[in-house]
């Protein structure tokens, strides 16, 4: 359901046009289009379109589950995230964790640094599914199958306590997940001006 | 054994005669700088021997590509991990041109080896015409060249949540560089592929290990965004982008994405792991700001820092400044831990974000005191102190951190990091 496109031609041609402004040189004036680049049929793009929205939109058939998701994890993750997801010294993060001090959003005002999880900071399930998919592991990104995707992220939901242990994921519960703190996600108010902020 | 005078002469010979005329005769071996020259080899060898006098032998010939004086060696902090920094010494740096070599690198999972002629830019999604650009084909587009700073937003979090005396400018705002970078303006190629109306976010997705993506507000694209290929005169480093990048003048390093390799017009972000778990600032009142892509004004004093010792008499203070909003108007320079605040004069013209050096003249007496700089922009906004940015934001925002940095200059005249401004 493809919209109708409108283009903003009028804007952009005013300033392509500056191939007219040179003079004397008698630089020629350019069309507001050079005609430039390759045509790309869509099943070249759905190659590299594999980014999923915080509505879940794009999610992938496919399903998993949480104690396949262990399994997984135990084996193509746990030597960078550590056997618990705790993290590892080095630039290795902690992707599961929820202890008490670190709920409630206490970040801004911590002087402790404080590991933000997914359990205690992510606000949208569908970022969990997306990165691990694109990203990890990080020595051989891409490799793992969208089944496998499914069911480590029920797994990290899980056990950082978003998502029952026992629960299986597939795009329409992976869409219904809401995360503990995404409320506190709020707009920059930064602008510049006299005040600090 | 060849003398200064027979290499000369010989010299002079194959030249114009003319050009020797008036040469005075030149002075025995008596003298230290003939001596000198005396047992210098006539070709310079590989390994070229710096000499008491350089102008008693000729010096090296020619060559492919410029090295620096061997008494020179900036160095950026490479951490040996694919994830990591690394940071521009700007201790070392005069000017406001970062040499593209020390260029701070910050990445996600490494700088990939892209073969430019097979790489290409495809934008899609909200447009008329779904369209794959090459390098070759940016190049034949109008271009822009612009000086922009690029700065991660993670730059001074240390030295804001964690100021210790012996930081370097490097440690303390190492993560932002200024370059001239050389590219298409995003809102011709828009054109070019006929972008929908509807659409008001772009995801922006590198060709690295991450696959690092960033939805950007179609408002920025459509203002200043850049496709840049080239900086400081040639073609982008691997480390900043090659073969392109996009560039977001005066927003944080992370969104300018490198290696660009896809842009998707659509109609909200896509709420990517570098928009939500990193690259958001949380706040004391319990929330955390997101899409916060515009750096504050910000300034630093480069010379005199830690480690310098510095001796009685005149100097110059000198730093950079820069903001993410436009132009530096105005930089100052306190000589008394912030009591007192005189201009400072602003070497460059400054252009909206990007770095402007300023230099103010000093005079150090003997006794303790601390230097500060603090920049103003042209909204107004003047750089606060870290006392107000923790009661504006809390100590645990590390985040598009701008405190004002004191230097602190001891009575024996050796200078200390002051964070606690
Ligand atoms: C070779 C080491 C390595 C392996 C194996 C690995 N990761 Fe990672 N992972 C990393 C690093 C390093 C980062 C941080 C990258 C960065 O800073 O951009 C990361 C980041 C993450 C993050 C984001 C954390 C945050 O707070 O933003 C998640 C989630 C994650 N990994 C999940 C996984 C999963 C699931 C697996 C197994 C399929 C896995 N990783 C395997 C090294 C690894």
């Amino acid at each position: 359901m493809r919209m109708r496109p409108a283009l903003i031609a009028a804007a952009v041609m005013a300033l392509c046009a500056c191939g007219d402004a040179s003079g004397a040189g008698g630089a020629d004036a350019s069309p507001s289009r050079l005609g430039l680049g390759r045509e790309v049929a869509p099943h070249e793009v759905a190659k590299f379109d594999r980014d999923v929205g915080p509505d879940g939109a794009e999610l992938p058939p496919g399903q998993g589950t949480v104690a396949e998701g262990a399994t997984i994890y135990a084996a193509k993750c746990a030597s960078c995230h550590g056997a618990k997801g705790e993290g590892m010294t080095g630039g290795f993060p902690a992707v599961i964790g929820r202890p008490a001090n670190a709920e409630g959003f206490p970040f801004g005002g911590s002087s402790e640094p404080l590991d933000r999880t997914i359990g205690n900071y992510w606000p949208y399930a569908t970022t969990v599914f997306d990165y691990v998919r694109r990203a990890m592991p990080q020595l051989t990104p891409g490799t793992l199958s969208d089944a496998e995707v499914y069911s480590l992220t029920a797994y990290l939901l899980a056990a950082n306590q978003v998502i029952p242990m026992d629960a299986t994921l597939d795009a329409a519960s992976l869409r219904a997940v809401k995360m503990p703190y995404q409320d506190r996600f709020v707009p920059d108010n930064r602008k510049g001006g006299r005040e600090v902020k | 054994m060849t003398s200064r005078r027979d290499m000369l002469t010989k010299t002079a010979g194959a030249l114009s005669g003319a050009m020797i005329v008036g040469v005075p005769p030149l002075r025995d071996a008596q003298n230290p700088r003939d001596r000198r020259a005396a047992q210098a080899p006539a070709a310079p060898p590989a390994e070229q021997p710096m000499l008491d006098d350089p102008t008693s032998a000729p010096g090296a010939p020619t060559s492919a590509v410029g090295v620096r004086s061997p008494q020179v060696a900036p160095v950026r902090t490479p951490t040996g991990l694919i994830q990591g920094s690394s940071l521009t010494p700007h201790q070392s740096l005069s000017g406001t041109i970062t040499p593209a070599d020390l260029h701070f690198e910050r990445h996600h999972a490494g700088v990939p080896a892209i073969d430019a002629a097979k790489h290409e830019l495809i934008i899609h999604g909200l447009v008329e015409r779904t369209l794959a650009f090459t390098l070759a084909d940016l190049q034949r587009f109008p271009r822009v060249t612009h000086t922009y700073f690029i700065e991660c937003s993670g730059n001074g979090g240390g030295a804001f949540r964690r100021p210790r005396p012996e930081m370097t400018p490097q440690q303390i705002a190492g993560l932002t560089s200024n370059s001239e970078w050389t590219g298409v303006p995003l809102r011709t190629l828009l054109n070019e592929v006929g972008a929908s109306r509807e659409a008001t976010w772009v995801l922006a997705e590198g060709s690295d290990a991450a696959e690092l993506t960033r939805s950007i507000p179609m408002s920025k694209i459509m203002d200043d965004a850049l496709i840049a290929w080239g900086q400081n005169g040639e073609p982008l480093r691997p480390a900043q982008g090659y073969p392109m990048r996009l560039l977001l003048p005066g927003w944080e390093g992370n969104a300018c994405v490198k290696w660009l390799r896809r842009l998707e017009l659509g109609t909200r972000p896509w709420m990517t792991r570098e928009e939500t778990s990193k690259y958001t600032d949380p706040l004391k009142d319990g929330t955390a700001r997101q899409f916060s892509f515009e750096v504050d004004a910000k300034s630093i004093i480069t010379s005199p820092v830690y480690p310098d010792k510095i001796t009685r008499g005149w100097r110059p203070i000198s730093g950079i400044a820069w903001s993410g909003r436009g132009r530096i108007t105005r930089v100052e320079v306190s000589t008394d831990g912030g009591a007192t605040w005189r201009n400072a004069n602003l070497l460059t013209t400054p252009t909206p974000k990007a770095h402007v050096r300023f230099e103010r003249m000093w005079e150090w007496t003997g006794g303790e005191t601390i230097l500060m700089s603090r920049a103003t922009d042209e909204t107004g906004y003047v750089q606060p102190t870290r006392t107000a940015l923790i009661e504006a934001r809390g100590i645990g925002t590390s985040y598009h951190s701008n405190p004002i940095y004191g230097w602190k200059v001891a009575s024996d005249g050796g200078v200390a990091f002051h964070g606690e401004t």
